[in-house]
């Protein structure tokens, strides 16, 4: 049992320091602290004054159907064919299989599995249809749909699919062409109606009971809309402008996120498959790196090498001679 | 005879004091943390650098968004949209933040540059950039929590990252209530902690002293048996 007593090693500049010996000045540091409070609070207030803080309204399914119910129709056949961004996601939202990132052979969100249970067909459009009151033909639409084979059913959506890609709106109503689409013509009518009524959004927030304060279905659904891409697109903040570090309008937005966006904008992440992993992962390994520079030998002599020391103690060594 | 045990009753007091909890946390706290230099009144003299303030300043960011969030949380989530004083305490709010991170980084890479681990002081380097990240969560559930465009867009975008890393099934960035949670409780009680633990560890270490490059050894608590590590 070896015993703990004071020794000598050798002075490491990276890692060493003696503690102070010279003299010392008065330094009010409460007052220091209070002066650097009322110093921000100005310069908050004068910006805060001047440019504001950004705020565009939500985009509801209401707001979507409205200004392009062609593309709800369009996202929420897809929904129900099980095409759409949200079907073929995965963990945690679903089984689909052959979407997670993986890094080598390691999926992390595969392996994790599913944790926030979305069925896009059932909770976007059969779940909602099914709440639907007084109108016999949607209830007949859906008996229809239900007692179908599902190759029956995959062969009226694909029909449907190609139809509404032809789709036109003629004095605000969904003119889809003629096809074999048996009652789904009925069903993503009766929900575009639904959607322009506001009484969608109703329905898929009432899934989660009077006190909904969880977006994820609608979030995920009003995503899987090229409308929702294409508003973003408008106002710069797409993955490749820098994503969501960026806000509505010229704020500053999360600057403090630009390394972790900027790996998104070069090869070979920006033509990656597993992007997000990849950069999480390099993030990650750089995080860590950070916390632990004082341990890192090479990374601690970074200060020592650069000399930008010599100009914060400028007075001290001037000093020293 | 009474005397006697007196003294013995006064004897027996004493033993129980030196080993009760409270007592012992309360010395170990005051031998740490003296009052002078919990809140000394002088600073060594090589502390004469416009790098120091920075510190300073991000305190007062970060007091400054506590502000702000806390007249928020009052009205509540959606009162910042219907109110022309709720905007402009939103916009305090946004702004507040901005200055803490601008603030922070500035204090971080300064600290950086001053190689401010030195003397044992890795854990102080630690709680600080631990502290950035939780400030970074902080900002970005803020961010989701904001009920505008702004907020399903950044959580619909960051969703694919988070959920990469398998977080996402824990960590739901399209959960308002969630998100709301996390930004106005845990995280910010999370900031305000590590930012006083933070603060204390400077105080008990003092300020860095600058770099020499000439030293030849140190004191150093170690055992007999311990090689030089270098």
């Amino acid at each position: 049992m070896s015993e703990t007593t004071i020794l000598q090693r050798r002075f490491n500049p990276d890692r060493d320091a003696r503690p102070w010996q010279g003299g010392s000045r008065p330094y009010d540091l409460i007052k220091e602290v209070t002066i650097c409070f009322l110093v921000v609070t100005v310069l908050v207030v004068g910006l805060a004054f001047l440019f504001g803080s950004p705020d565009d309204k939500a985009i509801s399914i209401q707001t979507w159907a409205t200004a392009n119910q062609i593309d709800f129709a369009q996202t929420s056949i897809s929904e129900l064919n099980g095409t759409s961004g949200t079907a073929t996601y995965g963990p945690p939202y679903n089984n689909f299989v052959g979407s997670s990132q993986s890094l080598g052979p390691i999926s992390l969100e595969s392996w994790i599995g599913v944790h926030i249970p979305v069925n896009p067909a059932q909770d976007f459009v059969l779940g909602p249809l099914s709440t639907v009151a007084n109108a016999p033909n949607v209830t007949r639409a859906l008996d229809v749909f239900n007692a179908a084979t599902p190759s029956q059913q995959l062969a009226w959506e694909t029909n449907y699919a190609t139809a509404v890609s032809h789709a036109s709106s003629v004095n605000g109503h969904l003119v889809v062409p003629r096809g074999a689409y048996g009652p789904i013509g009925v069903m993503i009518g009766q929900l575009t109606a639904m959607a322009k009524s506001g009484a969608l959004d109703s329905a898929m927030v009432d899934q989660s009971g009077f006190y909904g304060t969880n977006y994820t279905k609608s979030l995920l659904y009003i995503a899987d809309s090229t409308y929702f891409a294409a508003q973003g697109t408008a106002h710069h903040l797409s993955g490749d402008q820098w994503g969501m570090m960026n806000e509505t309008g010229n704020f500053p937005g999360q600057a403090w996120l630009w390394l972790y966006t900027f790996w998104y904008q070069v090869p070979p992440f920006s033509t990656s498959a597993n992007a997000d992993i990849q950069v999480s992962a390099l993030m990650g390994l750089l995080s860590l790196l950070l916390l632990l520079v004082p341990f890192i030998p090479g990374l601690r002599s970074i200060p020592r090498w650069t000399r930008v020391y010599r100009f914060i103690w400028k007075d001290y060594y001037r000093s020293q001679g | 005879m009474s005397t006697t045990k007196d003294q013995t009753v006064l004897d027996q007091e004493e033993a129980e004091l030196a080993r009760q909890w409270t007592g012992r946390i309360r010395r170990l706290l005051v031998d740490a943390l003296p009052p002078d230099k919990l809140l000394p009144d002088r600073q060594p003299s090589y502390l004469s650098s416009w790098i120091y303030i920075f510190g300073a300043l991000t305190i007062g960011g970060l007091a400054l968004v506590i502000l702000t969030g806390t007249v928020l949380a009052l009205e509540g989530p959606q009162w910042w949209h219907v109110s022309s004083i709720g905007l402009f305490v939103n916009s305090m709010h946004l702004w507040s933040v901005e200055f803490f991170f601008f603030f922070m980084v500035i204090h971080l890479w300064g600290k950086f540059f001053m190689a401010a681990w030195r003397g044992n002081r890795q854990l102080t380097w630690m709680t600080g950039v631990v502290t950035f990240f939780f400030s970074i969560g902080a900002g970005f559930t803020g961010y989701v929590s904001q009920t505008n465009f702004d907020s399903q867009w950044i959580a619909t975008q960051a969703k694919d990252g988070i959920n990469a890393t398998g977080a996402g099934a824990f960590v739901n960035a399209l959960n308002f209530g969630q998100m709301l949670m996390w930004h106005i409780v845990l995280l910010p009680a999370a900031v305000v902690a590590l930012t006083g633990l933070h603060i204390l560890m400077v105080r008990h270490k003092g300020i860095v002293t600058p770099i020499e490059v000439n030293g030849t050894e140190v004191p150093h608590q170690g055992t007999q048996s311990e090689s030089d590590p270098s």
